[in-house]
Formats: structure tokens, C-alpha cells, sequence
């Protein structure tokens, strides 16, 4: 039986199980829009802005572990999704956006509201489609699917001519993929494996770097597995918190620029650095030249392009980070190591680290200091909300001061850095998790970038909480401004402008809170979480002038930190 | 170093944009690019010589392979291999060099392909340090126009084979 392009779309989403999809309509995806309209067992959720559906999405993706789906129009709707494909692509999230297209015969005339759209996603999709023929669309969708959700997963955009949904076709859904010029290398080479055992086992410090590619490929059980048994210590990137519980006692938190003392100092002085789905990105290793300078390294990651791309190898091991830590479990079994009196001097050295200098905050009396709020966000839930961010000051102390003992726990966006992330993610977030709390940690600046999605949030019922932390400043540009830049702050003042957040979300039929006293915080969270059928902005007016530390200045090695040295009253007691 | 590698892609649209963006966007070289169908109408095989310090072929090779649409890559840099290069020259003589210019298109086994009132169209084939030679002693003859082809290259039969 014939059926209509978009009908066709339709089933193979239903095929692929999808069951939410983020988007926002127009000319040429009125057809898959009609079809939708009937649809029970998929949902379209309309969004404020095409940014939103796909940063949702990408929150949904992160949440669940499920490939996040987002229809936009041409032109204009797809040329909006761009930020979002970066962001998504650059954290290697799995997506796959359908953007309409004007028919195949105006393609390349300047149509109105054409845009190249594959063109311009080129660099920042892992591949991308344009349909010219409805009799290859069921293929398409199910390559899209399956390129976006293995090997480095990644976002990939299908381009859909307005004729091809309007057409028709035989409905065939292709049980089986098979990509000729795609196959990703899933098991580790069994020598380089047997060769990292007998690394691990002659170190002496040793260090586990662990990032993104841990929760992917949902390797945390094995980290942890591999970390205990072998006593190693483990510190994590960004994209790496919840890949091993920050509350273990071989946690030592997040490394790099902002990362802990103990991290940092521990990284420059191990001799073996086992990186393990990470890309040594720049904001993790600082100087590269000085970057754990006696350390041997083995990297293990499923994109051979990550490994060497940044810093020297020792040992490469190209494979899913989960397979890989399997076998190296099994060999590492087999040894008769006495771990625990191997390691005890290193672990030790890392205790006396963790006591040296903790993470601290500055404790003004009268005055909210914003590591308190996540800190005690962190206690009111007890370390079991979704916590989402935007990008600053926000997102680093939501990243040191909410410990997260699992994967999926921590959603931001950390290659690209996108503001006005945090909040449409947490939307998508929730859907994927409606019994989770879901709260974005979130800047002044940062939430008026994609505040249009509080009506997603209302119309669908969502609790999400947004946690501003209100210091009315651009405040991490600000800190930079303030360190390096002689206190010039040039551009980066927000507060004469900023709207009254509480009257914000009452706007939208939200709830909104506000606290301006230390004291004032616990009740306002509390308030908050009470709120389930709504989502809720909490205005933390917060000291302007706390900044993120330790800090490693732009190009220095990553043990030349920068402390808090004004008044480090407040010390957090780092798990030992 | 100078590498020549061969990249055998999915014939689809889109897919010279891709390599293309792919030097472009991560600012690698490309000094020539050669594009032709193979003998599998759904398979093309391109030639691009790139410079770059080893680091750099190595992430060059390994993000082409990273590509969706691309089968296979080879650098010739560890192989075996015949490289040719094919070039178009347009010189005018003045008169009384007509008959040397021809003669130095025979040494170099030219051959004429067009010849005007003023002018001849000479093609030459070879590997670059032939046709480099060649340019050169043309050159005081007056080259009004040229166009190279870029590389192209194989491996040689019966040598260790590409990874
Ligand atoms: C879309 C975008 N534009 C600009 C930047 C550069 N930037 C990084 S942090 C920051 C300030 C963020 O301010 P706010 O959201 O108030 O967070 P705070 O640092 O004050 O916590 C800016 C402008 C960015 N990361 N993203
Ligand atoms: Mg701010």
C-alpha cells in the first residue's frame, strides 16, 4: 500500500521507537505536521523557538541515553537549529533533526525560505542527507538513526524537500543497516590491552582520567570496577561527571581549568594517565607541553581521531570505552598484584592533597554566595536531581560543588559553551524523566537566551526548576575582566538591564521565588521542590563579586592555579 | 613532507564539499585534488597531495576515513607506487623558435594538440619533476596559458598492500 512521504516519516520514527519529538512548524513540514496531529503514540512538543527543540532534544538524548529527535521548517527554522547542532556535535550527542526543504525543483533558485541547510550543517553534524527521492526515505531515516546513535555518536540532520513528504511510495522499512564506508572498531586490540594491564600494574601513581565517552558508551559500572580493584584515583572532565560517583573515595573531582587542587596536582605528578573517553581538550590540560610531564599515557576511545589529536600517547587503544575496560578488568583479574600495598604511599599522598587545600568558597555574612546555593541544592535533594546548566560561573559551580554519583546526572554544554543551553536541555530532560527533578543551574545572562521556552515548560505541566544564580554580571567574562583585564568591565554589566525574574515566570503562569538572604535559600529550594505541576525560576541574588576557583590562567600548566585567597572561611571537606 | 593520498569515496552528493570542508575548516593544505569515477560508477577515487608534518597526515588520514562516505584511504607515502600528472601549455613562439620549441616537446615526448596562427597547444605527461623541467624550459618561449590536471597515482603490483 501507497502511503505519503510524511506518513512514511512517521512509521519509521515509530520504528525506531521514538516517542517525543521536539519542533516548531512552518511552510514546507505542514505535511508531517498533519500527520502528526493525529498521531497517538508520538508526541510532538512545540517549542518557542527551533533552538529550544533541539537543545531539548539534546536534553532528552543526555537523559535518557535515546537518540533526541527535532523537526524545524526551511530557511529560517533550520538556520535556527545550527547552535544546537554544534552544541549537540561537539559533545557527541546522538540526534537526528528533520528540516523541511522547498521542493527538489527550486532547490538552488533562492526559493522563498531556502536555505542550504546541508551545507551550512556540513562541519557540525556527523553527516547529513538531503532526500531527493520518497522511495529513499525509509533508508535514509534508518542510516540517520543508526550513524547518530553508534561509534561516536553524533547529531545528523535530514533534509526534506517539501515534494518528497508530499509524494508517495511503498512503506519498506530495511531491517538491517550495513554501511559499507561505516564501521566503527568496538573491541580493543587484545595486545594493546595486555600491554595497558602491565602498565597499570608497574605504575606507581597512577591517575584514571575519565570523560564524556564513559557515559556513552555507559562504562561507568566497569570505571568503577576497574578504579577499585586496581586502586586507582579518578578525576573526571566535565562532559566526565556522574561516569564514577563523585562521592567515592577515589574521586577527586573535576580537572583542569577549574578543576581541584588535588586533581590538577595529581594529574602533573602521576606517572601513568590513563585517559578513558576523553579528547584532552584544551580546558582540561591547559599548557599541553607541560601537561602531565612524567606521566606515560594511555588513551582508550572509540574515535581513532581523539587519539594524538592533542597531546602525546604512549599507548592508544581504539575500541567502545565499555568493551575496553571489560577485557582490561578480565587481565587485570588474573594478576596477583597486592593493589592495596601498591598504592597506599600514592593514595595517601592524595589524602594529604584533598586536606591541603579543599575546594572553598568565600563567607560574606549578609550576602548569598552562590557556591552556597549549589551546595545546598546539592543537600536538599540529596544528590539525586538531574541538574542541567548554562554556561559561566554557573555551570563550573554546578560542576564542583553538586557531587554526582551517576551518569546522566549532569547535563551541560562542554565543547561548544553554549548560554542558553541549560534550560531548554532541562525541558527535555524532564520529558525524558518525568519523576526525576530536573534543575537548571543557570546565569542571568545565560537564561535570557532561550527564557521564550518557560511556555513549553507551563503549557506541558513541567516541575522544572531553574536555580538563577542572579550576581547581575556576564560573571565569568566579568572574572577575567576583573583578573587580567585591570577590572574594565566592558560590556558585561547586566543588572540595570535585567528583567524581575519572579514577575518573569508569573508572566508565563510560572511560579517565581526569590531569596536575597543567606538564610532565605534553604526555604526557597524547599518551596520549589514542593511545585510539581509547574516549572519554577528561583532568583538568587548573589554576590556579585564571588569568582570560580582554583583557576588555571589561559595557557599556563594546570598546577599553576590561582586561589581564593580573599577570605577562605568556608571549607568544604573534600571525600577522602 | 609532501604526501599523495588516495581517498575512495561514495559517489553521492555532496561528498567533494565534504572532503573539501574537511581541509578547509581544520586548515589543513591541499596543493592538488583530482577527482574521476573508478570502474565502480558508485565509487570515486580522489588524489589529493597535502604537506604536513606527520602529526598532521595522521590526523588528515584519520579524520578522511572519519567521514561517513569514505571507503578507504591510502597514503603513498608507505607504498610503491606510479604518479603521473598531466598538463596543458599554451606557448607562443616567436617565429624563428617554432622549430626548438617542438623539439623540446619531442625530447619530453609532448605531444602537439592544437596549434594556432601564433601558437601551440602542447600536453605532457609524466611524473611532477618531468613536467617541472619541462615548464621550465618552455617558459623563455612564452607560455601564454597552462592548466595541470593534479596527481593521480597507484599502487604498483606485487608490493606490500595499503592497510
Ligand atoms: C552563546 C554564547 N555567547 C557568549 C558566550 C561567552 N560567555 C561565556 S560565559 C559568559 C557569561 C555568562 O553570564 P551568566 O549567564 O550571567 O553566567 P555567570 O557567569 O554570571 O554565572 C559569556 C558571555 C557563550 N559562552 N555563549
Ligand atoms: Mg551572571
Amino acid at each position: 500500500m501507497k502511503k505519503s512521504g510524511a506518513e512514511i516519516l512517521i512509521e519509521c520514527l515509530k520504528k525506531e521507537g521514538v516517542k517525543h519529538i521536539f519542533g516548531y512548524p512552518g511552510g514546507v513540514v505542514l505535511n508531517i505536521f498533519d500527520v502528526l496531529y493525529d498521531e497517538k503514540d508520538l508526541e510532538l512538543i512545540l517549542t518557542r523557538h527551533e533552538q529550544g527543540a533541539i537543545h531539548a532534544a539534546d536534553g532528552y538524548a543526555r537523559a535518557s541515553g535515546k537518540v533526541g529527535v527535532a523537526i524545524v521548517t526551511s530557511g529560517p527554522g533550520a538556520t535556527n537549529t545550527v547552535t544546537g547542532i554544534a552544541t549537540a556535535s561537539m559533545d557527541s550527542i546522538p540526534l537526528v533533526v528533520f528540516s523541511g526543504q522547498v521542493p527538489t525543483m527550486l532547490i538552488g533558485n533562492d526559493a522563498f525560505q531556502e536555505a542550504d541547510i546541508v551545507g551550512i550543517t556540513r562541519p557540525c553534524t556527523k553527516h547529513n542527507f538531503l532526500v531527493k527521492d520518497v522511495k529513499d526515505l525509509a533508508q535514509t531515516v534508518r542510516e540517520a538513526f543508526h550513524i547518530a546513535a553508534t561509534g561516536r555518536p553524533g547529531p545528523v540532520l535530514i533534509d526534506l524537500p517539501k515534494d518528497v513528504t508530499a509524494g508517495s511510495a511503498d512503506f519498506i522499512w530495511p531491517e538491517e543497516v550495513k554501511i559499507r564506508s561505516y564501521n566503527p572498531t568496538y573491541h580493543g586490540n587484545k595486545f594493546m590491552i595486555n600491554q595497558a594491564a602491565q602498565m597499570i600494574a608497574h605504575a606507581k601513581k597512577p591517575v584514571i582520567m575519565a570523560g564524556g565517552g564513559v557515559i556513552l558508551s555507559g562504562a561507568s559500572k566497569e570505571l568503577k570496577e576497574l578504579a577499585e580493584l586496581a586502586k586507582i584515583p579518578v578525576t573526571m572532565t566535565l562532559m566526565g561527571l556522574g561516569g564514577f560517583p563523585g562521592a567515592n573515595k577515589l574521586s577527586m573531582g573535576m580537572l583542569g581549568m577549574h578543576g581541584t587542587y588535588y586533581a590538577n596536582t595529581a594529574v602533573q605528578n602521576s606517572d601513568l594517565l590513563i585517559g578513558i573517553g576523553v579528547r584532552f581538550d584544551d580546558r582540561v590540560t591547559g599548557k599541553t607541553d607541560s601537561f602531565a610531564p612524567l606521566a606515560k599515557i594511555i588513551q582508550v576511545d572509540i574515535d581513532p581521531t581523539s587519539i594524538r589529536k592533542n597531546v602525546r600517547v604512549d599507548l592508544p587503544v581504539v575500541g567502545d570505552v565499555k568493551n575496553v575496560l571489560r577485557d582490561l578488568i578480565k587481565v587485570l583479574k588474573e594478576s596477583k598484584e597486592q593493589w592495596g600495598a601498591i598504592r597506599s604511599s600514592w593514595l595517601k599522598q592524595i589524602d594529604k592533597w584533598k586536606e591541603e587545600r579543599p575546594l572553598t568558597y568565600r563567607a560574606e555574612k549578609n550576602i548569598i554566595e552562590p557556591e552556597f546555593v549549589v551546595e545546598k541544592i546539592y543537600e536538599v535533594t540529596k544528590g539525586d536531581a538531574i541538574i542541567c546548566t548554562e554556561v559561566g560561573q554557573n555551570q563550573m559551580w554546578a560542576a564542583q560543588f553538586y557531587k554526582y554519583d551517576q551518569p546522566r546526572k549532569f547535563i551541560s554544554s562542554g565543547g561548544l559553551g553554549t548560554m542558553g543551553y541549560g534550560f531548554p536541555a532541562a525541558i527535555g530532560a524532564q520529558f525524558a524523566c518525568p519523576d526525576k527533578v530536573v534543575i537548571d543551574i543557570a546565569g542571568d545572562g545565560s537564561i535570557q537566551m532561550n527564557i521564550q521556552e518557560l511556555a513549553t515548560a507551563v503549557i506541558n505541566k513541567l516541575p522544572v526548576k531553574v536555580a538563577i544564580l542572579n550576581n547581575g554580571y556576564l560573571g565569568m567574562v566579568r572574572q577575567w575582566q576583573e583578573l587580567f583585564f585591570k577590572e574594565r568591565y566592558a560590556h558585561t554589566h547586566l543588572e540595570t538591564g535585567n528583567p524581575d525574574f519572579v514577575k518573569v515566570a508569573e508572566a508565563y503562569g510560572a511560579v517565581g521565588l526569590r531569596a536575597t538572604k543567606p538564610e532565605e535559600v534553604v526555604p526557597v529550594i524547599k518551596e520549589a521542590l514542593k511545585v510539581k505541576n509547574r516549572p519554577v525560576f528561583m532568583d538568587f541574588v548573589v554576590d556579585w563579586k564571588a569568582k570560580v576557583f582554583p583557576m588555571v590562567p589561559a595557557g599556563a600548566a594546570i598546577d599553576q592555579m590561582i586561589f581564593n585567597e580573599e577570605k577562605p572561611e568556608k571549607k568544604l571537606k573534600a571525600v577522602k | 613532507m609532501r604526501h599523495t593520498i588516495s581517498v575512495l569515496v561514495e559517489n553521492k552528493f555532496g561528498v567533494l564539499s565534504r572532503i573539501s570542508g574537511l581541509f578547509s575548516g581544520r586548515g589543513y593544505n591541499i596543493e592538488s585534488l583530482s577527482v574521476g569515477e573508478t570502474i565502480d560508477p558508485a565509487v570515486s577515487v580522489m588524489t589529493i597531495v597535502t604537506t604536513g608534518e606527520d602529526k598532521v597526515i595522521e590526523q588528515i588520514t584519520k579524520q578522511l576515513n572519519k567521514l561517513i562516505d569514505v571507503i578507504k584511504v591510502v597514503d603513498f607515502m608507505e607504498i610503491d607506487h606510479v604518479e603521473r600528472e598531466m598538463v596543458l601549455i599554451k606557448v607562443s613562439p616567436r617565429k624563428e623558435d617554432r622549430i626548438e620549441l617542438l623539439r623540446v616537446a619531442e625530447i619530453f615526448r609532448g605531444r602537439i594538440v592544437d596549434s594556432g596562427l601564433t601558437t601551440f597547444t602542447v600536453e605532457i605527461t609524466g611524473e611532477e619533476k618531468k613536467i617541472e623541467a619541462f615548464i621550465e624550459l618552455v617558459k623563455p618561449f612564452g607560455i601564454k596559458e597552462f592548466v595541470r590536471t593534479g596527481k593521480v597515482a597507484i599502487a604498483r603490483e606485487g608490493v606490500k598492500k595499503a592497510k
